[in-house]
């Protein structure tokens, strides 16, 4: 399935090429129903481990775990920047695309910022330093 | 910058043709690490690390893919985001829920974008490329973020108190019906588009079903008050994943899938924190706006407020072993944290025990108060979670309740009738002294009395939280004759 996204990606459009890129290989149609499979399987165990990884945050850092979380999940970047960049697609859907790659870089770039700013006040007894009037 | 970015996406080129999904390995991995090390105060930052790391991994091998050739079309929209990205990150602390709504609702934007693109260059020039399975995904990816970009900018706006925006919840006789109807329509395009890709009108099905996912976004967050944008926010968050995984579904790639449903288990986990800590389901907060009960229950008897001074009030501060302090919304609004660091080291200096009980809902998102803390220096330790604090709380000699209201009800525990009935709160009438800093006598976010401070022990403090904490330092300060 990685072949056909990386020859679908060659440039020409069709799903010819599919085909004469790796004989072998199925044509798309049946290769999209293969995978869908091998995606869900995906998507229900990377909710597990999200799910358990994610309960055991402490409460104290919920903003911060949302913050960070936010960041990931402008991975919307790679298909932004598939659709922004792509050789083959004309000028209005690039620039959705566009729209769609500074929103999400938009996103990383505070997102990761934030959360390292928020986390950086979380002091374990340092702050005791202030105690008797040195604040 | 960008020529060694073009050399680095050159050399990553003429790699292996799998060099690209075994970098979306790595990334896929780093996301992991960085939300297993976000599960500890002490190994937190280097998740932010790992999860930057990711991320840069996962564009740069994006970038080096063959097909992504129009450079400048990738490297004019990053350099665009570089100054919005950092302002927002500035952002002061209290507005962070407003920040992080305006986040939602970016990413909800993006996938709805990809989402669309994708769509519409599939149609017009491979459509074979839309199989049933991918079309499902695209109608699903375009209503989640189209959703989650109105729902968030709303949620955002509201947060932010902007002037157009009615702060109460809007409601509308039949409002419930609309919603559903709307959100009907909405499915039954979808399911017309996922069995006729191919039909003449597709493309207008397609451009309805935009308009509609836009317009059910801001209709389902606008009956919603600001008491329940904890959950809101956390569901929106879900959204967002989900949307992001819908993509992953739409572009045959792994790691969109595993990212968005981190997002989205993520999202899931605080939205079920948050509903539990109101004893509310998911579905009363969406469709059950919380304002019109309560109305009526609001103007019946008048019961008396018992005033107090500040200067009582510090004196008999200073006479407490165990002082819980238990913040809520009109601290941040009131930036009161850095007054209250003040008040927590001259109580400290006197030997005082302070802790601080944080309810899950406290604030306008999950975790807002411990930040706010935080950003005051006030150690992690002494930040208690409720279940904790409540064991102690008959221990407590002075409980000060600071611009929280709902949280500390007792009518949660015992009135029946009330709105707010079997929530989880802070026990703070166990406390043998209660002091209650509030901004005005009528009630509170909600509009629910509160039975707390009409209690024989509880002393109300009337203004602005950090005026009157302020006040409470200046009694403590000066004069320390113990």
């Amino acid at each position: 399935m990685d072949q056909m996204q990386d020859t679908q990606a060659t440039g020409t459009p069709g799903a010819e090429l599919a085909v004469t890129g790796q004989p072998i290989e199925v044509p798309s149609h049946a290769s999209g129903n293969l995978d869908f499979v091998g995606m869900l399987f995906v998507f229900m165990l990377a909710t597990f481990i999200g799910i358990g990884v994610i309960r055991r945050v402490s409460r104290l850092l919920h903003t911060p775990l949302m913050s960070l979380t936010n960041a990931i999940s402008a991975i919307a970047v790679v298909g932004a920047i598939i659709v922004s960049g792509g050789l083959e697609y004309p000028l209005l859907i690039r620039v959705m695309g566009a729209v769609a790659l500074f929103a999400s870089m938009t996103n990383i770039i505070s997102g990761f910022m934030i959360t390292d700013r928020m986390l950086r006040m979380f002091k374990e007894q340092r702050g005791r330093a202030g105690e008797g009037g040195g604040r | 910058m960008s020529n060694l970015l073009m050399v680095a996406s050159v050399t990553l080129r003429s790699l292996a043709p799998h060099a690209v999904e075994l970098a979306y390995l790595i990334a896929t991995g780093l996301f992991v690490l960085s939300l297993h090390w976000m599960g500890d105060p002490k190994t937190a930052r280097r998740g932010v690390y790992a999860g930057a790391g990711g991320m840069a991994v996962a564009v740069l091998a994006t970038w080096a893919r063959p097909e992504v050739a129009r450079h400048l079309w990738v490297l004019l929209p990053i350099l665009a985001a570089i100054v919005p990205g950092i302002w927002l990150a500035k952002v002061p602390l209290t507005a962070v829920p407003q920040r992080t709504a305006l986040s939602h609702a970016f990413g909800g934007l993006a996938a709805g974008l990809v989402g669309s693109a994708k769509f519409f260059y599939w149609l017009h020039h491979q459509p074979e490329m839309l199989t049933a399975f991918r079309t499902g995904a695209i109608v699903v990816e375009v209503l989640l973020g189209f959703l989650t970009f109105t729902g968030s900018i709303i949620a955002a706006a509201k947060l932010q108190e902007v002037k157009w925006l009615p702060q109460r919840p809007w409601v509308y006789k039949g409002q419930n019906v609309v919603n559903l109807l709307a959100f009907g329509v909405a499915a039954v395009l979808g399911a017309l588009i996922v069995c006729f890709p191919h039909a003449t009108w597709t493309p207008w099905a397609f451009a309805a079903l935009i308009f509609l996912s836009l317009n059910f976004g801001w209709m389902l967050v606008m009956p919603i008050g600001g008491a329940d944008m904890p959950t809101v926010i956390a569901i929106l968050n879900a959204y967002a994943g989900l949307a992001a995984v819908a993509m992953g579904f739409v572009l045959d790639n792994k790691l969109l899938i595993t990212a968005g449903a981190l997002d989205g288990s993520s999202g899931l986990i605080l939205s079920i924190i948050m509903c539990k800590a109101m004893n509310r389901s998911f579905f009363n907060v969406l469709f059950g706006a919380f304002g019109q009960v309560q109305t009526k229950a609001a103007g019946g008897e008048q019961k008396d407020y018992k005033p107090d001074t500040a200067e009582n009030a510090a004196a008999i501060l200073s006479e407490a072993s165990l002082v819980v302090i238990v913040p809520g919304y009109g601290m941040a609004v009131a930036q009161a944290q850095h007054k209250v660091r003040e008040l927590y080291d001259q109580l400290r200096r006197r030997g005082i025990t302070v802790k601080f009980a944080i309810h899950p809902v406290a604030g306008r998102m999950p975790g807002h108060m411990n930040v706010l803390l935080a950003e005051a220096e006030i150690p992690y330790t002494d930040l208690v979670e409720m279940d904790e604090i409540n064991t102690d709380m008959s221990q407590c000699d002075v409980c000060l309740v600071l611009g929280a209201n709902d949280v500390v009800n007792p009518a949660a525990r015992s009135d029946t009738k009330s709105p707010i009935f079997g929530m989880p709160i802070i026990d703070a009438d166990k406390a043998r002294t209660v002091f209650a800093v509030k901004r005005s006598k009528s009630p509170g976010f909600a509009g629910i009395d509160n039975e707390l401070y009409f209690l024989d022990k509880t002393w109300m403090l009337f203004g602005d939280a950090k005026a009157v904490v302020g006040d409470l330092v200046k009694h403590l300060s000066p004069q320390s004759t113990h």
